[in-house]
């Protein structure tokens, strides 16, 4: 099925493309950096473009000027147009073919489990390289140097550096750059020396013309440990993490000495072996340092680059991925421009940059980062094997002499098992956890040659390297022999050695925090024990990091958020998934309670509904009011079959795009359809939820009006900053509005997982205390009558004048009689953290009661809490469709459909500009002081959040008993 | 110096008492003498006992977020004296775990550096009243200490109250020791919470 699309291609492409490869092949010293361009395959088609322009350009601009003269002869309805879109046409097709291959190989579990791709893109370009020879007798296709070196290869180690395990990779720096240098340099001289040792034995046949310097020259290049095979190869094998990082982090920066070497043997080469004075020896350090040290330091130049200037960007949020792809690659680039080690740059580049830069851009840049490279990365790949494989097939390349390919496996074998036990059991008299036997056989095994090595024989001059056709030969026997031998065996090596596997497991909050613990105690201990260790230095950094750099290079409002907290919002929403993927049916008929419920039924209820509504302006109780408001019961029975369909019908995407533009990410196409199952299901239960909690609103309001006075002084104090957020805000809210009511009436299943949720749980409800409220519920969301959103209406369309009281005590008790309390209260915590994360601004649910009910105080609220429902309302039905987030999208936050990339830098900024609200607020009954007394001053982005997800500071247990009355 | 310098290589390297014939042994004299010398440059009293201003004295022990609460680790309850015996008997749980105390890690003496004790040391950092539990508060002091000041007390809480959900098994709103281990069961403890002592 691919040979016959190939075949075409190449017979109607023919030489023209082979021209072109040519055409950009590079030399030595690489060529002034390109334009930037995102994406490796594109870049390359461009170059190419441009490469040849004498070509293609001149001929459509004269088939242009044809046309218009023969317009008025006879105009061509269909024109052939190859030449002009050949180049990428080509290039397109082979990235489809790639692509397809790969989907072929996955077809098959039970085969990619045995078979690494590798092996198998490596088979299919042998096959696709036979029928190309035997199609056009001569190989156009070949693995370009240049084509590798500037564009395939920066993409699969940007990808490698930015995603590098930067705390596992620098715990092991050592052993990796020991085996790095030492050991490439052991393998490059012994394997050099050896080979000539073996052809002055005669062993190697005569007509490889090569004197010493030839062979540590080739030496040097096929020693080096190849990251794209290590890649490829251990990615499958999964062992376990440090053995993994030390022969991957080898194979990254052992390109230094690969370059160096590799550099010095050619113009040793050139220049003759005799000509050589002892001068150029130490050149050659020298230039190892340079190179190495210099690759270092570029790479980290553009790390601080590029994180710096992602402070600057929360207003175009849309081109970050852009900056990262650019500088990383630029780095790349720069080395390379300067002749140092590219490579290096490149991984430092990521290493570097990762941390600030995955804290400063958004979610969606760093999923599209994270997507983008690693698309890039595998495609990059698989390019790369295709073609080694097709490269193999070409009768020039073919100088086979036994001796010295035989020879070159042996040793490359013999020396890297001895080079790793030598150095193995060196590193051993320093390591905390000694590599044991069996990780030194993996290592060894692990040695894998590919690409790298494969691109260098190619780019020798054959002038001066007269055996350079044996060499390509060998070079491809050897990368062959590694990536297909050893890759399909280190599984089974692995399997039966028993090397422990790595596990997928993510850590857990107690985790976190205990080996953060950890990690302050061995530097404590090393300190008292006076040892200026690693865990010495490495406190070191964190603080340097901590005071200078982070500050530098991070923005203010992410400086601020602690890691920690960073990491138990993470673990939250990642529960909140799992949660939802494993049990989600089960819990989706179950009522579930969120723990700020628990502090809520203490307090007794508000009578005062108006009252309450006026002074409750923030955008949940929007949402509640949909939910709870009015009668009309008549359309339930229709509304809720509708519903009920709507609901069950899957919708992928969200079908019309109320308006498009260019730097705001309004809408959500990419939108995955695992996503929109969790987002109906959290929804659903934060339904349930706020349907009592909307009481207990009420309660808390009466409760403080109890507490007379000091509440009242907050809640003037609170007032202000109600004001600021939503003059802030008001712009922004028309407009989704109006959007919003374009919504509603196209689109009326939007509301529908709103109607479905309510159906689940209106049977087992109805019979019980709360017949109302849930056909009223319905009504609400369904009936238009709620738009266009008034104050007014949505006041009057309140339910909750009817009989209210009894329902959360109700609905509490359900829900502790069918979840278990602990899988309620990873839940509450779960959905508390997600609702913080899509709507991180506002307050969307407010745990703590009190502070809750402060925020919704303000007169100017009130307005917006009159509009925002209403979005709210139709964004209740329709983020999971309408809206891109691709999260959990809480009415509040989002303000509705379409709106969060525009609202959320706007919000970030509201927040910072309310700095005075958290001193205001009361403070937090018993949490011990700090021992710094700082910790008064709170960042109030941050302070907003814990608004959102925390606990009511004062009923430490409270979570404990959510259903405590 | 002869006495202390036998008696904490018992407390150093207890569990092992054949030291004699360990291949290690000169590794361990080597350590042990240089941990003397640095004990004795940090006793400024030279009274041949450390007190906490002793500690209090090195520079990076300030700015460690935990330091105070290890300077106490190293002393005993009640006590603000700790002679080089207590010093080496703390400091010797952070010796790595050999292969041959790996196997006979289920003796009735368990050596200090064991998994069990090294999670030890770092539960008793937690639990300041000594009730063998950490409660909320107790977890919630650490955390401040840890996270500094840019994260507010609601937001602590919850990390906290999680924390204690997670590993909480008895539903007695705090961890205690059991509950510890079993939530870092799956964490490498030899490897996180060790030292190399050779330098």
């Amino acid at each position: 099925m691919l040979a016959p699309t190939l075949l075409l291609l190449l017979t109607a492409a023919g030489g023209a493309a082979a021209d072109l490869y040519a055409a950009d092949a590079p030399s030595p010293p690489p060529p002034p950096p390109p334009p930037p361009l995102l994406g490796g395959a594109t870049s390359a088609a461009r170059a190419e473009r441009y490469a040849a322009p004498g070509v293609r350009l001149p001929r459509s601009a004269e088939q242009r000027e044809a046309d218009a003269s023969h317009h008025g002869g006879g105009y061509k309805v269909v024109q052939w147009e190859w030449s002009y879109v050949q180049t990428p046409y080509i290039i397109a097709t082979w990235l489809l073919l790639a692509s397809f291959a790969k989907i072929l190989f996955h077809f098959s579990q039970r085969f990619t489990t045995v078979v690494p791709e590798s092996c198998m893109l490596i088979l299919l370009g042998l096959v696709l390289g036979g029928v190309v020879l035997i199609t056009s007798k001569k190989q156009p296709y070949q693995l370009d140097p240049g084509l590798f070196f500037l564009f395939l290869l920066p993409t699969i180690v940007g990808d490698a550096g930015y995603f590098m395990p930067a705390r596992l990779f620098f715990d092991n720096l050592g052993p990796i750059l020991m085996y790095a240098v030492v050991g490439t340099l052991w393998n490059a001289f012994c394997t050099g020396f050896c080979l000539f040792g073996m052809k002055a034995a005669g062993v190697i046949d005569e007509k490889v013309e090569a004197g010493l310097m030839e062979f540590l020259l080739f030496g040097a290049l096929i020693s080096a440990v190849d990251p794209v095979a290590v890649l490829a190869v251990f990615e499958e094998v999964h062992v376990n993490e440090t053995l993994f990082i030390i022969v991957f982090g080898e194979s990254l920066l052992n390109d230094a000495v690969t370059v160096v070497l590799y550099k010095v043997y050619i113009s040793f080469v050139e220049v003759g072996p005799g000509n050589v004075q002892t001068a150029d020896y130490f050149k050659g350090i020298a230039s190892f340092l340079v190179v190495s040290i210099g690759g270092t330091l570029v790479g980290l130049v553009f790390a601080g680059i590029l994180a710096f200037v992602t402070r600057f960007t929360k207003k175009v949020r849309i081109i970050e991925p852009l900056f990262v792809f650019l500088l990383v690659y630029l780095a790349y680039l720069t080395a390379e421009l300067f002749s140092l080690s590219a490579i290096l740059s490149m991984t430092f580049c990521g290493i570097g940059c990762n941390k600030y830069v995955e804290a400063n851009i958004s979610q969606k840049s760093r999923t599209t980062v994270k997507y983008t490279m690693k698309t890039l990365a595998s495609i990059a790949e698989t390019i790369i094997f295709i073609f080694l494989g097709i490269s193999a097939v070409d009768k020039s390349k073919w100088a086979w002499d036994t001796g010295l390919v035989s020879c070159t496996l042996i040793f490359i074998f013999v020396f890297r098992a001895m080079g790793v036990v030598m150095q193995t059991w060196v590193l051993n008299r320093f390591r905390l956890i000694p590599l044991d036997r069996i990780d030194q056989v993996v290592m060894s095994y692990g040695g894998l040659r590919g690409a790298v090595a494969f691109a260098l024989v190619v780019l020798l001059d054959g002038e001066h390297v007269k055996a350079k056709d044996y060499f390509v030969a060998t070079t491809i026997v050897v990368v062959f022999f590694t990536v297909m031998f050893q890759g399909l065996t280190i599984k089974p090596l692995v399997k039966w050695l028993k090397v422990p596997r790595s596990t997928n497991r993510k850590p857990t909050i107690n985790e976190e925090i205990h080996e953060r613990a950890f990690d302050h105690i061995l530097a404590a201990v090393e300190d008292i024990a006076g040892l200026n260790g690693y865990h010495h230095w490495r406190d070191k950094w964190e603080q340097f990091d901590k005071n200078y750099l982070s500050k530098l290079l991070m923005r203010k409002s992410v400086y601020r958020k602690s890691e920690l907290w960073e990491a138990y919002q993470k673990i939250n929403i990642r529960d909140a998934i799992s949660v939802i993927d494993q049990g989600g049916n089960v819990l989706t008929s179950a009522r579930l309670s969120l723990p700020s419920m628990a502090s809520r039924t203490s307090f007794p209820e508000v009578t005062n509904v108006t009252n309450y509504l006026r002074e409750n302006g923030s955008g949940v109780c929007l949402d509640l009011q949909v939910i709870d408001t009015v009668p009309g019961a008549k359309m339930e029975v229709e509304s809720e079959t509708h519903h009920f369909l709507a609901g069950n019908l899957y919708k992928p995407r969200r079908r019309y795009h109320s308006h498009y533009s260019r730097h705001f990410m309004t809408t959500g196409d990419q939108e995955r359809q695992e996503r929109e199952v969790f987002q109906r299901n959290m929804r659903s239960r934060l339904e349930n939820f706020k349907s009592t909690r909307y009481k207990r609103y009420k309660k808390d309001r009466s409760q403080k009006k109890r507490r007379g006075s000091d509440v009242k002084e907050q809640e003037a104090n609170d007032k202000p900053r109600r004001n600021v957020s939503w003059q802030d805000k008001d712009p922004i809210v028309v407009p989704l509005e109006s959007e919003e009511e374009k919504g509603e009436h196209t689109e009326p299943e939007k509301e529908e997982d709103v109607g479905i949720t309510f159906v689940a749980r209106k049977a087992p409800e109805t019979p019980k205390e709360r017949p109302k409220s849930v056909p009223a519920a319905l009504e609400v969301c369904q009936s238009p009558s709620v738009f266009p959103p008034s104050p007014t209406s949505a006041e009057k369309n309140l339910p909750w004048k009817g009989g209210l009281g009894t329902l959360p005590v109700c609905v509490s008790m359900e829900a502790t009689k069918i979840i278990p309390i602990d899988l309620q209260q990873a839940w509450n915590q779960s959905i508390s953290s997600l609702e913080s994360l899509s709507s991180p601004p506002v307050p969307a649910e407010p745990q703590h009661p009190r502070v809750s009910a402060l925020s919704r105080l303000g007169g100017p609220a009130r307005i917006h809490s009159a509009t925002v429902p209403v979005t709210g309302l139709g964004s209740a039905g329709s983020t999971d469709t309408s809206q891109g987030s691709g999260q959990f999208q809480f009415p509040a936050g989002g303000g509705g459909g379409g709106g969060e990339e525009e609202e959320r830098p706007l919000s970030l900024q509201q927040q910072e500009m309310q700095p005075l609200m958290s001193l205001v607020r009361p403070p937090p009954p018993p949490p011990p002081p700090p021992p710094q007394g700082a910790a008064r001053r709170r960042n109030p982005c941050v302070y907003l959040r814990s608004l959102v997800a925390a606990p009511p500071p004062g009923s430490e247990p409270h979570s404990r008993r959510p259903t405590q009355l | 110096m002869g006495l202390p310098l036998v008696e904490s290589a018992l407390q150093w390297n207890s569990g092992i008492l054949n030291a004699n014939r360990d291949p290690k042994n000169d590794d361990v004299e080597f350590q042990i003498t240089r941990l003397y010398s640095r004990f004795h440059s940090l006793d400024k009293g030279e009274n041949g006992a450390l007190s906490r201003e002793d500690f209090q004295r090195i520079p990076e022990l300030a700015i460690n977020p935990l330091g105070d609460r290890i300077i106490n680790a190293f002393f005993p309850e009640g006590e603000d004296q700790v002679n080089f015996r207590g010093f080496m008997r703390t400091l010797a749980h952070f010796r790595p775990v050999e292969d041959n105390e790996k196997s006979k890690g289920h003796d009735a003496s368990e050596p200090l550096n064991s998994r069990n004790n090294k999670l030890l040391f770092a539960f008793r950092l937690y639990d300041l009243d000594r009730d063998d539990k950490i409660s909320r508060d107790e977890l919630l002091q650490v955390l401040r200490m840890m996270v500094g000041v840019n994260i507010s007390d609601e937001q602590l809480g919850s990390i906290a109250d999680r924390t204690i959900q997670e590993a909480d098994t008895n539903g007695d709103m705090s961890i205690s020791f059991s509950e510890f281990i079993k939530v870092l069961e799956k964490v490498d403890v030899e490897q996180k919470m060790s030292i190399r002592f050779l330098h």
